[in-house]
């Protein structure tokens, strides 16, 4: 598993990608009460605003951490969106995308990596 | 603020070592959330008693210097438009400071004593982010033979919740029986404090202030009854929200007039007809006339929260309002929103859009509050 400075992580299958927010982001956005997720089918470059997630207090947009097409999504996470919570690093994922480039992935850390950045932020 | 220091309550230590996750709010470095976390706090509140620190609030006493109340309440009578004067010992009211174009400078408490040797004095509590400019308003307008006294020595904490009375009563039995929007000047377990029934929550509660070098005492005290939990500004403002309550800055400011704002409530008949308040003019054509816009609770269908700033639209794609407040009601158990609305789609039941990241979602006019408020009338 890889992981973003915007606390996102990338489970890569192939050229698939599934994202979600990681264990320290959902404890930090709090209660989710709210997920809007893309479009099937949708295409994102590196960065855009791909979804949305709302605590109590106020919504955070979730950028694509790769560039790709959105080919799947979690639909559970509408009517339960707490899950973000009970389980942010599997059954709260967000989508799955077919990425463009995996080069893109390069240089991304990985668990032990985003530890100590986790530590530095403190 | 940003080469201004962040204020400091006297509990900033106590809501650190708590796990308070520390925040700015109007000056004050402030605890948003405790470990608990805002969801659980806000329905812990709802069911049992929460524990706020509001000592950031500004609290000062007006005296006159002949020693009546009546020359008190007629000098603050010219600022706000409720009616002062008939206030009782130990009585409270709602209501705001205008300026001449009867826009909205803050809203406050404001009460008179019901200590002996203390009737004549009047207790206010206004909001922390207007306080100092509130203070020179008065003090600008105080003519001689009046005194404003700022409590730059007391503290301010709630305990709101279903529980609380049980809590208060231990140490105050009165408590139990005071009714909504009334005080009492006592010791609690002897510690001095002006304890008033009311708060922001729409449950029953107190609001209590306290000296600073009792306040910590005060709240460990509290806290030793498990019934009792702290909570952060995250839930009070879900609380306030659901029931009903307008948050200054935001659903109310200078553009807003009482009467927009749905308070007209808090401006009692005599005062509505007679004026004699700053403002008075603007109130007196907005209840002629109505007025252009009204204050409205929104329900938002489905589970997206409408935020602060949405655009409301009519089912036709017109612009017809913006959302004022708006998130998620833990005991609602979904969206709530409030904001203001043109007249003609002010009505209970009327059907709206919200221009949520660009795409219309559909919306009804709603009456507040989201969640039954929970007074104690006697």
């Amino acid at each position: 598993m890889k992981y973003t400075e915007d606390h996102e992580w990338i489970q890569l299958d192939g050229d698939i990608a599934t994202i979600g927010v990681s264990a320290h982001a959902a404890e930090q956005l709090g209660d989710v009460v709210y997920v809007e997720l893309p479009e099937v089918g949708a295409e994102f470059d590196k960065g855009d605003d791909a979804a949305v997630v709302e605590s109590v207090k106020a919504a955070s947009e979730i950028y694509a951490p790769l560039g790709g097409v959105i080919t799947a999504v979690n639909e559970a996470l509408e009517e339960t969106p707490e899950t973000v919570n009970a389980a942010p690093e599997t059954d709260g994922w967000f989508f799955k995308m077919k990425i463009s480039d995996a080069s893109e992935l390069d240089g991304m850390m990985d668990a032990e990596a985003y530890k100590k950045f986790l530590a530095s932020e403190d | 603020m940003s080469d201004e220091e962040t204020k400091h309550t006297q509990l900033y230590d106590f809501h650190v070592e708590r796990g308070g996750k520390m925040v700015p709010f109007a000056g004050y470095a402030m605890p948003v959330q405790y470990p608990m976390g805002v969801m659980k706090e806000h329905l812990h509140c709802r069911a049992a008693a929460g524990l706020f620190d509001v000592s950031h609030m500004g609290q000062a006493f007006i005296i006159a210097d002949d020693g009546t109340f009546e020359t008190a309440a007629a000098f603050l009578e010219k600022l706000v438009p409720c009616d002062v004067k008939s206030l009782e010992p130990g009585q409270q009211r709602y209501t705001q400071f205008l300026n001449e174009d009867g826009g909205i400078l803050d809203d406050l408490m404001v009460s008179r004593l019901g200590l002996d040797g203390h009737e004549h004095w009047i207790y206010i509590v206004v909001n922390a982010g207007c306080k100092d400019a509130d203070f020179a308003h008065i003090n600008k307008n105080l003519p001689n033979g009046l005194k404003l006294k700022i409590l730059d020595d007391m503290s301010l904490i709630a305990l709101q919740g279903p529980k609380a009375v049980d809590v208060i009563s231990q140490y105050i039995p009165d408590a139990r029986t005071m009714p909504f929007m009334s005080s009492l000047d006592v010791p609690l377990n002897g510690m001095w404090c002006h304890i008033s029934r009311s708060g922001y929550t729409g449950e029953d509660g107190y609001e209590i202030a306290v000296k600073h070098t009792d306040v910590v005492a005060m709240c460990e005290l509290f806290l030793s009854h498990d019934e009792v939990e702290l909570i952060g500004l995250g839930a009070r403002d879900s609380l306030r929200l659901e029931a009903g309550l307008c948050l200054y800055g935001h659903d109310i400011d200078t553009t807003t007039s009482p009467v927009e704002a749905g308070l007209i409530w808090s401006i009692q008949k005599h005062r509505r007809e007679q004026g004699g308040f700053i403002g008075a003019a603007r109130v007196q054509k907005d209840i002629a006339e109505r007025p252009v816009r009204r204050r409205v609770g929104i329900q938002p269908e489905g589970r997206a929260p409408a935020r602060e700033g949405t655009i409301i639209q009519n089912t036709d794609g017109k612009e017809i309002g913006v959302i004022t407040s708006g998130g998620f009601g833990p005991s609602h158990g979904g969206p709530v929103a409030m904001g203001y609305v043109k007249r003609r789609y002010s009505r209970v039941g009327t059907d709206v859009n919200l221009l949520i990241r660009g795409k219309a979602k559909p919306a009804k006019v709603v009456k507040l509050p989201f969640v039954p408020n929970n007074f104690y009338r006697g």
